[in-house]
């Protein structure tokens, strides 16, 4: 009989799952406010997917181009996400956006500079002005290991290689404790804790093509979700318009848009610069609708209208998906990416130093005189957790969301660099929320949870190894990879995203019965297998959300359903689960704007910039 | 596709030995492709850390035919056909399983190392460098700590003096912060008495190794043990100066 007493037991005030920005960002606010503060990751410290994000963290310093401010931001924000992202949080994320960079930069990171030595933007897709803070392509690095080296000397504990497997309550049901495993030593811990903030990044490991790394498996909305939290907005899958196609080993790994921001076109086989002919109405007033105008914003930003290579994501992948569809596409079913005739090797060595040692170690493409062959590739989860915008806090007491786990910030489409502004923003806030809420409530009686449910879950994850035999589990993560793959992709129909939950529903009985060999130490088939629960989860959610929104906006384009439709402008499909255990998809109306924010949003750019709204 | 030959160390603290696999390889895959592929159909227990699969997160290093690289970055048409090809973990830290080594070692290290300790900026509250007084710096925070040059340090790899001697990983992480226009700190005592430049003896391996071609030896040690000798009034801070430039390379960034 498993005696729970017997397992090892340490205490937290907070505890932060996942140790990428948002995490890291949580983590030294809560311990600031004197909390005793403890990381868990299923990495090392510094290799969450932070580490890779390339282009840049959105900011309206105005150090490049000082018409630039929060409101510009805030509305371009708000049209990126068609109008889905909550209000308030992409008020907060364009006011607060600027001191979190400018305190970053006191903690130690050293963006590039502009000649009078501030620090430098580039141009992004779907942001007015240059606007992205930036280290060559290598940013998230930079912002990861800034924090990382502030935060070690915080008194923050970091429990690195440690899967948190559960989430514990009391019988009030608000968060107590968490149960974790070693993956080391393949042993559990529990801690004993007030307040938990969910860190845990996306869910891209559901697909084949994907940019994302092993760890994101969804498990931050799976686990948050058992416990009763609600999910919101997951049928906006991003898909980057540009991964690598070739060599198959690599298709999916991300090429950032800042080959775009930099000058970069797209062309299809025949050569032709086919995005002039994908211009949505909603853009075509701010984007150049010939060649020369496009070229001539190279130099001249001010008197140009922006090329159409940076429109935002969503319309940029559909373009070259329907070009390769056509018949135009690369050898490998892409497009082709040119910045070797657009500037001299120095400039693009200089810039984009990490692409161009990606192509040519993995793809032997020498990105300063050759193309490169770009597809779409899934990226990131716009939905997740849902929270209150200011304090981050969920529908289960004491459990906060931020970073890309969380919902609310993007809509039905992310912005390029409005991510890592995202998870300093809202890692302060949650890290600030936790406090106010353990202080809030103290003098409560220390932390209890019940350990019949602590031993199910060990039951549930020992007997993955303990049973005489079962399916491999990574063959079984390669079938709901090809489901979700197959039908819910870039774009959708009802009867896709029907097959897709038909498919994920038959595989449940061998997700049930996997069977890892081996001992229990860093045993990397046995922590296959127990990602595989939360990536059912967070894949059966996102298909049957899909489902729901019938309707094409932003990321999620549903051929059944074509363009935005106006019964869906103003709604959220929002899921959680059911007293029996059954996954509930309802939809909720929006409460209405507050009008000043409103008026900015659907203000002219020069109404904006005379000053007449706002 | 073609089968290739891999000898994969296999085992933990006790002991292990090379186990021999056979497994296809097709065109374009990297070494860690074709591990992924064993541990997926032979051995679903291999113990390997990888994440970003493109060189940028540092997890993946290893020892690839005895020298140290990242596994997801070597492209297995480095070797030929017939090669057989051995992998096994960094030797310069204890082995945990299989190719997994500990590297908390690499954590402590970093931790003993302070902070940055800024000036004010100015009155618009904004800070003033030039790129060219942080290009060097930019160059040392390239690295994604793989760590691999702390594995080829014969100071560490070979004569273990882990106690008095931080590795060429820190030492250009200390030449980072000496260097940084912002910091206000005295950092060149600690450097020596604390984290042992003294014992570099100037071979380069590290350089060799590291995947971000930072350039430790020469931009980062070298300046630091010159800054060392030249607080101490030696004569050859003079020479050093000549040869290598140093000092801060603004003191003063208005
Ligand atoms: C290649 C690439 C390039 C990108 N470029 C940009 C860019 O230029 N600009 C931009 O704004 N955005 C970019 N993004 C997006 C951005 O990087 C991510 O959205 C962001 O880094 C997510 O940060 P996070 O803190 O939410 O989580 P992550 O950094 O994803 O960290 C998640 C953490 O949670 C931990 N974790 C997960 N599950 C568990 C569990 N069960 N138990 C314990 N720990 C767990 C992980 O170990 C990890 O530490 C890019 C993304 C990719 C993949
Ligand atoms: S140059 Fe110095 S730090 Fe680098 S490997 Fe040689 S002895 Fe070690
Ligand atoms: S300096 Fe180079 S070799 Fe050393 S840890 Fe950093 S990236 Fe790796
Ligand atoms: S997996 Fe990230 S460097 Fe190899």
């Amino acid at each position: 009989m498993l005696d729970v007493s017997e397992i090892k037991t340490i205490e937290h005030d907070v505890v932060v799952i996942g140790a990428g920005g948002a995490g890291l960002r949580a983590a030294i606010e809560a311990s600031s406010r004197g909390l005793n503060t403890g990381i868990v990751c299923k990495s090392l410290l510094g290799k969450a997917h932070t580490v890779m994000a390339e282009g840049g963290m959105a900011a309206a310093l105005g150090n490049v181009d000082s018409r630039d401010n929060w409101k510009v931001h805030f509305r371009d924000t708000i049209r990126g996400s068609k109008f889905l992202a909550s209000w308030r949080m992409a008020e907060l994320h364009a006011k607060n956006a600027p001191a979190r960079v400018r305190e970053l930069e006191a903690w130690g990171a050293v963006f590039d500079r502009t000649k009078d030595g501030r620090i430098n933007q580039r141009n992004f897709g779907g942001h007015r002005y240059p606007r992205l803070a930036h280290v060559g392509d290598r940013t998230g690095l930079e912002l990861i290991r800034t924090l990382q080296d502030h935060g070690i000397h915080q008194g923050i504990q970091v429990h690195m290689e440690c899967k948190v497997l559960n989430l514990l309550t009391d019988a009030d049901g608000a968060i107590s404790g968490v149960l974790c495993l070693w993956r080391e030593t393949g042993r559990f811990m529990l801690i004993r804790c007030k307040a938990v903030i969910m860190a845990t990044g996306g869910g891209g490991k559901c697909w084949k093509i994907t940019s994302n790394s092993w760890e994101y498996t969804g498990d931050g909305a799976a686990i948050a979700y058992d416990v009763g939290a609600e999910l919101m907005d997951l049928e906006f899958t991003q898909f980057h318009p540009t991964g690598m196609v070739w060599p198959p080993s690599v298709r999916g790994t991300l090429v950032t848009e800042g080959v775009r921001g930099e000058g970069g076109i797209l062309l299809n086989s025949e050569g032709e610069r086919f995005m002039f002919r994908y211009i949505p109405e909603r853009f075509a007033s701010e984007t150049a609708d010939t060649i020369e105008e496009a070229d001539a914003w190279l130099t001249d930003d001010k008197n140009n209208r922006r090329p159409p290579e940076l429109l935002t994501r969503d319309v940029v992948a559909r373009a070259i998906l329907a070009e390769v569809k056509a018949g135009r596409g690369s050898p490998h079913g892409g497009a082709f990416l040119d910045i070797a005739n657009r500037r001299d090797p120095a400039f693009i060595k200089k810039k984009l130093p990490s692409m161009y040692h990606q192509f040519k170690e993995l793809a032997e493409v020498d990105i300063t005189k050759q193309a490169m062959e770009v597809g779409p590739t899934l990226h990131y989860f716009m939905g997740g957790i849902r929270v209150d915008a200011d304090t981050q806090e969920t529908a289960v007491p004491g459990l906060f969301a931020c970073g890309e786990c969380a919902a609310g910030l993007h809509g039905a489409n992310r912005l390029g660099g409005n991510s890592l502004s995202d998870l300093l923003v809202f890692g302060h806030l949650a890290g600030s929320g936790a406090a106010d809420y353990i202080e809030g409530r103290r003098g409560d009686k220390a932390a209890e949870f019940n350990p019949e449910v602590v031993a199910k879950h060990v039951r549930a994850a020992t007997s993955i190894l303990n049973r005489e035999s079962g399916p491999n589990p990574y063959l079984v993560h390669d079938k709901l990879q090809l489901a979700m793959q197959e039908n819910a992709g870039i774009v959708r129909t009802g009867e896709q995203l029907k097959e897709a939950i038909a498919q994920l529903t038959a595989l449940q009985p061998e997700v049930d019965q996997v069977k890892a060999d081996g001992a229990s130490q860093y045993n990397a088939g046995w922590h296959e297998a127990l990602d595989l629960s939360s990536m059912m989860i967070t894949s059966l959610a996102v298909a049957k959300a899909a489902l729901m929104r019938e309707e094409s906006r932003g990321a999620h384009t549903r051929l059944d359903f074509e363009g935005e439709r106006a019964e869906w402008g103003n709604a959220n499909v929002v899921t959680k689960k059911g007293s029996d255990g059954e996954m509930i998809v309802q939809r909720e109306e929006r409460p209405a704007p507050p009008p000043e924010l409103e008026a900015i949003a659907r203000a002219t750019i020069e109404e904006l910039e005379s000053g007449t709204v706002g | 596709m073609s089968k290739r030959t891999f000898r994969i160390w296999r085992g933990n603290a006790e002991g292990g030995d090379f186990q021999t696999y056979e497994q296809e390889s097709s065109e374009g895959m990297v070494v860690l492709d074709v591990i992924h592929g064993i541990q997926a159909e032979q051995a679903n227990d291999m113990a390997v850390r990888w994440n970003c699969k493109a060189g940028k997160c540092g997890s993946c290093s290893v020892e690839i035919n005895g020298k140290p690289k990242l596994a997801c970055m070597t492209r297995m048409n480095m070797y030929a056909e017939d090669e057989v090809i051995t992998v096994q973990p960094m030797k310069a830290f204890p082995v945990i399983k299989d190719l997994v080594t500990d590297v908390s070692w690499n954590y402590e290290q970093n931790k003993r190392i302070k902070p940055l300790q800024p000036g004010k900026p100015e009155a618009d509250g904004d800070y003033r460098m030039a790129q060219e007084d942080i290009d060097r710096n930019q160059e040392f925070r390239k690295c994604i700590e793989c760590y691999l040059c702390q594995d080829v340090c014969h100071i560490l790899r070979d004569h273990g003096k882990t106690d008095v001697f931080v590795g060429p990983r820190f030492m250009h992480r200390l030449a980072d912060l000496a260097m940084h226009p912002l910091d206000t700190r005295d950092r060149v005592p600690e450097i020596v008495e604390e984290f042992g430049s003294g014992y570099c003896n100037i071979t380069r391996c590290c350089t060799d190794v590291c995947p971000e071609h930072i350039n430790i030896t020469d931009n980062a040690i070298i300046p630091l043990k010159e800054r060392v000798v030249d607080r101490y009034y030696d004569p050859i801070a003079m020479l050093g100066r000549k040869l290598f430039g140093g000092g801060k390379s603004s003191e003063n960034t208005d």
